[in-house]
C-alpha cells in the first residue's frame, strides 16, 4: 500500500459535469459487466462481494453479500433492486456527487447487483431536491438501455433487468428501507418493525434488495479487480475498499473526498479539507452525519472505518464529518438536530413521536438558562427509552445528544451552572416577537452576541 | 377543473404502470403543477384517477416536503435547517428568512408570492448556509445574496410553478 491512493470511485470526477457514456466506456467502463454475464454465476459474484467484505455505505455498514445471498435463488416471480439515493442524512451530499459525475458507474453497479440476485427489476429511488440528478439518471439510462446495458438480453447474455427513476416527493424517513419500500408502493412510509425481512419479502411482498447507490458503485471494481484488491485499498486490516468522505463545517475546504477506506480522521479533516478555518480550533465532530455521536479531539488519529470506530464506542454512519469549533455551542448543536429529527419522524410509534419533541424542550431549556441539574439524568433516560422504538430511526436521533452527555457533559453543566449559554446563543424570540434590529453576521463566522434577535 | 388532455395522458400512465400505486406520487406532483397546491379539487381528482380514497391520499399528500396540501406563493423556498447551516449562521437561515420576509415557517408573504418552507438539510452542506429556490440550489448565502434572491423573485414576471 505503498503506492499513492488512486481515486475508484470518482476517478471520473470531472469539472465539466457527468461524464457520458463514450467516455465511460473508454476508460474501462461496462468492462466488468462484460466479464461478469454469463461468464461467473450469479452465486460466483455473490462470493467475490462476500469475500470482498463490502459494507453498506449508507450508515448501517451491514455486509452487503450477506445480504444478498439472503434473497431466494432462482426466477420464480419479480425481485427488485433499490439503488438508495435519498441521502438526507445532514452532512452528506456524496451520493450526489457520485451520481453527478459517474452515472454510467452507478449503472454498471445496479446491474451488476441485478445479476448476483437475478433481479429483473430496479427502481432509483432519489429525493426530490435531487431533480437535476434524476433528470440526469433519467437521460442516462435511457442512452444505457440503447447501448444494450439496460432492459431486454443485456449485451446478449439472455439477462434481463431495466432500471426506472423513482421520483420522492422528499422525507427523511423514506431514506429507510422498509420505510422505502412502503413509500414507492404509495403507503404512508412508515418503517415496518423487524422486518419483514426485505430480501424475502420486500416491494409487493417480493424479494427486494435495498442499496445505498455508494455501496452499489463499488462493485465493477470488485468485478473487474478481484476481491483481494479491494481488501487491500484500505488502510485497515479488518476494512475494504474506498470511502467517500464528505467534511463540512468551519474547514478551510469543505467538499467531498474521495479516500482509502480506514484513513485517519486527522487526515481527512486537516489533510484533504485544508484544516480549519483561520482562528478556529477543532472541538469535535459528528464522523457520519446527524446520527452519530460526538467525537472529541482527543480521538483525531482513528481510522474512519467501521471497526475502528466501533472500538472506541462510536459509528462510521455515512462517513460524512461535520466539524464543530471551538466556540460553537455544542447543546445549542444538539437543540437543533432533535428539532430535525422530532419534526422528521413519521411519528408512527410513541417513543419517537413523543420522545424527540420532550428531549428538545428539555435542552431549550438548558440552551436558554433554564436548566436544571436534575435534567442531565433526565436526558439520559429519555435517551435510552429510544431503545423501544420500531426503527433505528430515533436511536441515530439521540446519538448525538448521547455524544454530547458522554463527552460535553461539562458544558451542559456549565449551561445550568450559568443560567445562560457561556457561548452567548440566544434561543430565538418567538415567532411574532419583535426583534432589534442590528449587523447580521453570515459566513464561515457564526455571529455570537445578539443572535437571531439582532436580525 | 382538470382539463381532458391532462386527465388522459394521467390516465393512460396509470393503466400503463404494472403497479399503478407506484405512480401516486407523480400523479400528485402533475395535479400540483396545474393547480398550483393540492386542493381539495385535485384531492378528488387523484382519488378517481388511481381509484383510492382520499384517505389514502391525504395521509401522503401531508407527509411529504414536496407535496404541498395548502395553498402556496408563487415561488418556494426550501430553507435548509440541517445543522450545518445552523452552523453557519446561528438560529439559523430559516429564522433570518422568516424574519425578512415577515413570514413564519410554511406562510405565505401577504402580497402571495413568496412562502418558506424549512428543509432538513438540502444536501449542499459544503456550501453551507443554502436553500432550494423553487427546487433550485443557492450556497453560500449571505444577506447581500438573499436579498439579491429576493429581489429576482420580486421582478420574475414568471408564474413559477411549484418546484420539482
Amino acid at each position: 500500500m505503498s503506492t499513492p491512493f488512486s481515486p475508484v470511485l470518482l476517478r471520473n470526477r470531472r469539472d465539466s459535469g457527468p461524464l457520458c457514456l463514450e467516455d465511460y466506456c473508454s476508460t474501462g467502463g461496462y468492462e466488468a459487466l462484460k466479464a461478469t454475464l454469463n461468464k461467473r454465476s450469479p452465486g460466483d459474484v455473490l462470493e467475490m462481494v462476500v469475500e470482498a467484505n463490502l459494507r453498506g455505505r449508507g450508515g448501517a455498514g451491514f455486509p452487503a453479500g450477506r445480504k444478498w445471498q439472503s434473497v431466494p435463488k432462482g426466477r420464480g416471480g419479480p425481485k427488485y433492486i433499490l439503488p438508495n439515493t435519498d441521502e438526507m442524512e445532514p452532512g452528506t451530499f456524496k451520493d450526489r456527487i457520485l451520481v453527478g459525475a459517474d452515472p454510467h458507474l452507478v449503472i454498471e453497479g445496479v446491474v451488476l447487483c441485478a445479476y448476483a440476485v437475478q433481479a429483473n427489476h430496479g427502481l432509483f429511488f432519489i429525493r426530490p431536491s435531487y431533480e437535476m440528478d434524476a433528470e440526469l439518471m433519467e437521460k442516462e439510462v435511457g442512452i444505457a438501455r440503447q447501448a444494450g446495458y439496460l432492459g431486454k438480453n443485456i449485451l446478449g447474455s439472455g439477462f434481463d433487468f431495466d432500471l426506472v427513476v423513482h421520483r420522492s416527493a422528499g422525507r427523511y424517513i423514506c431514506g429507510e428501507a422498509s420505510a422505502q419500500i412502503n413509500a414507492i408502493a404509495g403507503n404512508r412510509p412508515n418503517p415496518q418493525k423487524g422486518g419483514p425481512r426485505m430480501a424475502v419479502q420486500g416491494l409487493w411482498g417480493r424479494p427486494t434488495v435495498v442499496n445505498n447507490v455508494e455501496t452499489l458503485a463499488c462493485l465493477p471494481g470488485i468485478l473487474q479487480n478481484g476481491a483481494r484488491w479491494f481488501k487491500d485499498l484500505a488502510l485497515t486490516p479488518t476494512g475494504s475498499g474506498s470511502k467517500l468522505y464528505c467534511v463540512s463545517g468551519p474547514v478551510v475546504r469543505p467538499g467531498c473526498f474521495e479516500l482509502p477506506m480506514g484513513a485517519p480522521l486527522r487526515d481527512i479533516v486537516f489533510g484533504q479539507a485544508g484544516g480549519m478555518l483561520p482562528g478556529r480550533s477543532f472541538k469535535a465532530c459528528l464522523p457520519g452525519g446527524a446520527s452519530t455521536a460526538f467525537l472529541p479531539a482527543r480521538h483525531l488519529d482513528v481510522a474512519m472505518d467501521f471497526d475502528a470506530l466501533a472500538a472506541i464506542g462510536h459509528r462510521l454512519g455515512t462517513g460524512s464529518i461535520i466539524v464543530f469549533d471551538e466556540d460553537i455551542c455544542l447543546v445549542g448543536a444538539t437543540l437543533n438536530m432533535i428539532n430535525f429529527f422530532a419534526r422528521e419522524s413519521c411519528g408512527w410509534c410513541t417513543p419517537c413521536r413523543e420522545g424527540l419533541p420532550y428531549i428538545g424542550e428539555i435542552l431549550r431549556q438548558i440552551e436558554s438558562g433554564q436548566g436544571r441539574e436534575e435534567y442531565i439524568p433526565l436526558l439520559r433516560r429519555m435517551a435510552r427509552n429510544m431503545d423501544y422504538a420500531y426503527c433505528s430511526f430515533a436511536q441515530g436521533a439521540v446519538a448525538p445528544l448521547l455524544g454530547l452527555l458522554d463527552s460535553f457533559e461539562d458544558e451542559l453543566r456549565e449551561h445550568i451552572a450559568r443560567r445562560s449559554c457561556p457561548f452567548g446563543a440566544v434561543v430565538p424570540a418567538p415567532p411574532g416577537k419583535t426583534c432589534a434590529t442590528g449587523p447580521v453576521t453570515f459566513g464561515p463566522t457564526p455571529c455570537r452576541e445578539g443572535l437571531s434577535c439582532r436580525i | 377543473m382538470l382539463p381532458e388532455d391532462l386527465r388522459e395522458t394521467l390516465a393512460r400512465e396509470i393503466s400503463l404502470a404494472e403497479h399503478p400505486k407506484e405512480k401516486i406520487v407523480d400523479v400528485l406532483y402533475a395535479l400540483q403543477s396545474h393547480y398550483g397546491y393540492l386542493c381539495d379539487e385535485a384531492m378528488r381528482d387523484a382519488a378517481e384517477l388511481l381509484g383510492m380514497t382520499l384517505l389514502e391520499l391525504e395521509q401522503l399528500a401531508t407527509f411529504y416536503d414536496f407535496l404541498y396540501r395548502r395553498p402556496v406563493g408563487r415561488h418556494i423556498l426550501h430553507v435548509c435547517d440541517g445543522v450545518v447551516c445552523w452552523m453557519f449562521h446561528q438560529y439559523s437561515i430559516l429564522d433570518h428568512m422568516c424574519r425578512k420576509l415577515g413570514v413564519e415557517p410554511g406562510q405565505t408573504t401577504a402580497d402571495g408570492l413568496i412562502t418558506v418552507l424549512p428543509s432538513g438539510c438540502v444536501g449542499n452542506c459544503h456550501q453551507a448556509p443554502a436553500m432550494l429556490v423553487n427546487g433550485r440550489f443557492y450556497g453560500g448565502l449571505t444577506p447581500e445574496k438573499i436579498e439579491a434572491i429576493i429581489d429576482e423573485l420580486r421582478a420574475s414576471p414568471d408564474d413559477m410553478g411549484p418546484c420539482r
